[in-house]
């Protein structure tokens, strides 16, 4: 009976891969140029006291992994864009930058 | 007056706001749920209370603006109806575009939790009508992201408008960087709308309404609102 059941658990597990094929993506939020940054500033600080030479400066932001559903890349960047737009990022203060990674 | 505070999950300072519009104007507010999608008939002020939503996750108000109850609040000040945000409801109405502008973390960085003094810059809208244009009152503030900012045709439109309605100052009145304790752009602590029925501000008023507390500043700005209601009905 388990030599019969095993290969329908694998043909089962294979269907639901073939159903859920799925893209990587990547939403990293930073601060616009000009906004002013005092947690970025505070980092800058912290950097020059542990004598990490060479920094200029810090400017701080986000970075959203994202799993898509479907394997269609322009669906995905339009719906990361939607994303960005609606709640990932502030475009007050904020820009966004999406990749697909596939 | 017929009022509604909005609650969202992880807004601590409900019942404070509560306690002081039944204080004021005699009757108790309907309190709200974040996923409830109407208010109720005849509501005539929205407040929206301060506290962390979300646990200010992504950032401050970003997420409880996008709750089912603010389509409701926006489709109300559409109409006219006044809204009120306070410390995280002023973070939420203004991620909810009802307010231009975003408030960043304090320049200090530092959690500020203490009295302020706030010039009162006009005396003449449904919230600041219990003053007069010039006065300064101590209120308390206690917010880790107050440092408003905006592009600067934004502020010059704020300015230029006079939607500046309370600015961060000295007890004399004088707007001072010493005074200014978030490092606001021009010691902004309170903003209206363009039509004049939304108002946004960090500090609390609502703490400061009876003589118990210490203090009794921040009583005009509800002793207004309940006359301009009275009025208006």
């Amino acid at each position: 009976m388990s030599v019969s059941a095993a290969p329908a658990i694998g043909s089962a597990l294979l269907g639901t891969r073939e159903k859920r094929l799925t893209m990587k993506a990547r939403v990293t939020v930073t601060l616009k140029s000009g906004v002013l940054d005092p947690q970025g500033k505070a980092i800058e600080g912290a950097l020059r006291s542990l004598g990490v030479d060479g920094v200029a400066s810090v400017r701080q932001g986000k970075v959203f992994d994202i799993e898509l559903e479907g394997g269609d890349k322009a669906r995905a960047e339009a719906a990361l864009k939607e994303a960005a737009d609606k709640l990932l990022a502030n475009t007050v203060i904020e820009n966004y930058r999406i990749e697909v990674m596939g | 007056m017929k009022s509604a505070v909005i609650v969202f999950p992880g807004i601590n300072r409900e019942r404070d706001m509560a306690r002081t519009l039944k204080l004021v104007s005699g009757q108790a507010p309907a309190m709200l749920w974040h996923a409830d999608t109407e208010l109720p008939a005849g509501t005539d002020l929205v407040v929206i209370p301060g506290g962390f939503s979300y646990g200010d996750y992504l950032r401050c108000g970003a997420i409880a603006a996008r709750s089912p109850i603010m389509n409701a609040v926006r489709d109300f000040a559409a109409k006219g109806g006044l809204v009120l945000g306070v410390c995280n409801g002023f973070q939420i109405i203004c991620e909810a575009g009802l307010l231009p502008g975003v408030l960043m973390r304090n320049q200090n960085l530092r959690f500020i939790c203490r009295d302020v003094y706030l010039r009162v810059e006009r005396s003449d809208t449904a919230f600041t009508r219990g003053y007069n244009a010039g006065q300064v009152i101590r209120v308390p503030v206690a917010h880790g992201e107050g440092n408003y900012i905006a592009d600067s045709e934004t502020i010059a439109k704020l300015e230029g408008e006079g939607r500046v309605l309370f600015r961060y100052s000295s007890p004399d009145g004088l707007i001072d960087p010493n005074w200014n304790h978030n490092g606001a752009i021009n010691g902004i602590a309170g903003i209206l709308n363009g039509r004049g029925n939304v108002l946004g501000m960090m500090p609390h008023p609502e703490n400061h309404v009876e003589t118990a507390m210490g203090c009794t500043e921040g009583r005009g700005l509800f002793a207004g609102l309940a006359e301009h209601l009275g009025r208006a009905a």
